[in-house]
């Protein structure tokens, strides 16, 4: 085996490419596109779906068809928490960050005493979960106003604070360095690993399964929430179902960072450059001048192409 | 409810339980006469043969769509682009129609096409996840994207109207019986026959155990192909409905159906992980699905926490569902 074929196989290295050339490819198309300022703003849209997907990451990690549907309702729900809660003032911050992650955390703690305690299908279960959050979102919409968010939180998300870089980025670095941590030096993270590779073996040699996976569904409820928090910083204020676009792209960037659905194999440095792509690709597709309709077909037959470089199931053999 | 790793004795089975466990669509059947009943008892003219006709009539698309998503679930597969099948086949037919004139011909080509399309897109749907080895749930969305791309292609903005041969029809009667319970019968037939050839029992062979039909002899690439190409088929058939009951062409109008339609599935006691479980009880699914919807409504809730009560309802149906159906197999 030659060095380059094994670098071609490590996704986190083909998305870095992907990435690279795609804007290059940008650049080509529209001039601009690969500008510093540009290049920011692609982050800052890359770093809230990254948050999103970090959790997606580690309820797909665990394993036993790990899945969360219900990651975009509750974006949606915690922006509009927290427009509430702060109501464009700064010292509403603390209180909006804790009820929007206390509220994410109930939600996703829910979907993990359902797939474990009751062993409903994480699917099923979150995609109900999602109904109930559509309908919640509603009835809160419908009594209050939609808030705004806080000079200060929009400042920490659009504005540098340091080294030219705004502070959501800063944000996603370090739930990158602390992800790449719990899951390569900590039991917890070992754990995780465990249980997604072999529940049976993992139970077996006494890692408390059930509430690993419990705690995996209430940490994607919490990053979620973090991520609508940092939207509403971003747009202003929220609208109804802000949070719907995340919902199978913070799958998809999983899934292009290398982590396998079949759970136990992956980590989030990959998915980080996943959902790097996503965005890029996004970011193209809206610069360049074509209809809507076009652009849709585009990206879902780039989507397509660039799945054939990850995990393609195995062929069947006798 | 913790799975232990003692083995349990051996339990006789009883009558009910081996009932349940040949006919998995019975405790959707009761969830669904339940609600029938409540429904009834709340607005006495909502089990009327009008507003009978009213229920079938709006959610014949979604036992449809149920019924299509069925197929790919039988092989443990799951199509997450049913619903942008409907889009792209309701705004083809009534492109097709909106150039032809109001006329049967006119009618005739158009579904043609329409049965076409939905073909096309589920063998595409096929190709990627059973060829290509994708994984579905996220090889369906990219197709998802795609499909929705070609619909506001065809047809970008929402608006353009059905001919009034094709509603009139899809809304009337014919021989005094609403054109609906015909359409139901002629399903209901199609999903017998479907149920008696191989092609059920394959799909459901391929779901229960790949690797073991594979080694049995059986094309499992190509089964799997098939039971996308029976989604994208019964997804035309959801748009032909939809358009009857909306009148009009919308790129997106089945964006949302995709998600209750694998709900309308497992509430019909169909698993998920494939090689068990019924089209019937999908259609009750999305029967129940309606049935949810319109009781929330009979009950007076107020209308901004309709949503809610509905997804809360959902939801509870969903988990009994499944706690039911494993208990009736344990």
């Amino acid at each position: 085996m030659t060095q380059v074929p094994e670098m071609l196989k490590n996704p986190i290295f083909v998305a870095l490419a992907l990435i690279v050339l795609l804007l290059f490819a940008g650049e080509m198309l529209s001039p601009g596109f690969a500008s510093p300022t540009q290049i920011m703003r692609l982050l800052i849209v890359a770093a809230l779906l990254g948050i999103v997907a970090a959790g997606q990451n580690l309820v797909i990690l665990g394993g036993r068809e790990g899945i969360d549907l219900s990651v975009g309702g509750v974006v949606s729900l915690s922006a509009i928490i927290a427009g509430n809660l702060m109501d464009g003032q700064n010292a509403g911050i603390p209180l909006a960050i804790l009820g929007c992650i206390a509220a994410g955390a109930l939600i996703g703690l829910i979907n993990g005493v359902g797939v474990t305690l009751m062993r409903i299908p994480p699917l099923v279960m979150t995609l109900g979960m999602l109904g109930v959050l559509q309908g919640l979102l509603v009835v809160i919409r419908q009594g209050i106003p939609s808030g705004r968010a806080a000079p200060g939180l929009s400042q920490f998300v659009t504005k540098p604070i340091l080294l030219g870089l705004p502070g959501i980025i800063w944000l996603w670095v370090l739930i990158g360095l602390f992800l790449a941590f719990l899951l390569s030096r900590t039991v917890y993270g070992h754990r995780i690993y465990a249980i997604g590779s072999n529940e049976q073996a993992a139970r077996m040699a006494g890692v408390p399964v059930a509430a690993i996976r419990i705690s995996l569904f209430a940490l994607s409820g919490v990053f979620a929430s973090i991520a609508g928090i940092c939207l509403i910083g971003y747009s202003g204020s929220s609208f109804a179902n802000v949070g719907e676009q995340y919902m199978l792209p913070s799958i998809i960037a999983v899934v292009f960072g290398g982590t396998s659905l079949a759970g136990g194999k992956g980590g989030y440095t990959g998915t980080m450059a996943g959902a790097m792509m996503l965005t890029v690709l996004q970011g193209i597709l809206t610069t360049v001048n074509i209809d809507e309709s076009g652009r849709q077909m585009i990206f879902g037959a780039t989507l397509l192409l660039l799945m054939l470089f990850y995990g393609r199931g195995k062929a069947m053999r006798a | 409810m913790m799975v232990d790793a003692v083995a349990k004795p051996p339990r006789q089975p009883g009558a009910l339980k081996r009932f349940i466990e040949r006919y998995p669509f019975v405790p959707a059947l009761v969830i669904m006469l339940v609600l029938l009943v409540l429904n009834g008892i709340w607005q006495p003219r909502s089990v009327s043969l009008v507003g009978i006709t009213g229920l079938i009539k709006t959610y014949m698309a979604l036992m449809l769509l149920a019924v299509a998503q069925t197929y790919v679930v039988y092989a443990g597969d799951i199509d997450l682009s049913a619903g942008a099948i409907v889009s792209l086949v309701n705004v083809v037919i009534v492109a097709i129609m909106a150039a032809m004139g109001d006329s049967g011909a006119s009618v005739f080509t158009a579904m043609a096409a329409g049965l076409a399309v939905g073909l096309a897109c589920g063998i595409v749907n096929g190709m990627v996840v059973a060829a290509f080895r994708l994984q579905a749930i996220v090889a369906t969305f990219a197709t998802s994207i795609f499909f929705t791309g070609l619909a506001l292609w065809v047809m970008p903005v929402a608006g353009t109207p059905a001919p009034a041969t094709f509603w009139r029809t899809y809304g009337g009667r014919i021989l005094e019986i609403p054109f609906v319970f015909w359409a139901a019968i002629v399903l209901a037939v199609i999903l017998y026959v479907l149920s008696r050839t191989r092609h059920s029992l394959q799909l459901l062979a391929v779901g229960d155990d790949a690797q073991g039909a594979y080694q049995s002899g059986l094309p499992v690439t190509a089964i799997r192909i098939r039971g996308y190409a029976f989604c994208g088929l019964f997804a035309a058939l959801a748009a032909f409905c939809i358009t009857g009951d909306t009148a009009s062409g919308d790129p997106l109008v089945g964006g949302k159906m995709t998600l209750y339609s694998v709900a309308a599935v497992v509430l019909g006691g169909t698993a998920l992980a494939g090689g068990y479980g019924t089209v019937v009880g999908s259609v009750f699914g999305a029967l129940i699905i309606g049935l949810i919807n319109s009781l929330v409504y009979f009950v007076g809730t107020p209308s901004e926490w309709q949503n809610l009560v509905q997804g809360l309802a959902i939801l509870v149906a969903l988990v009994a569902g499944i706690l039911i159906g494993r208990r009736a197999r344990a």
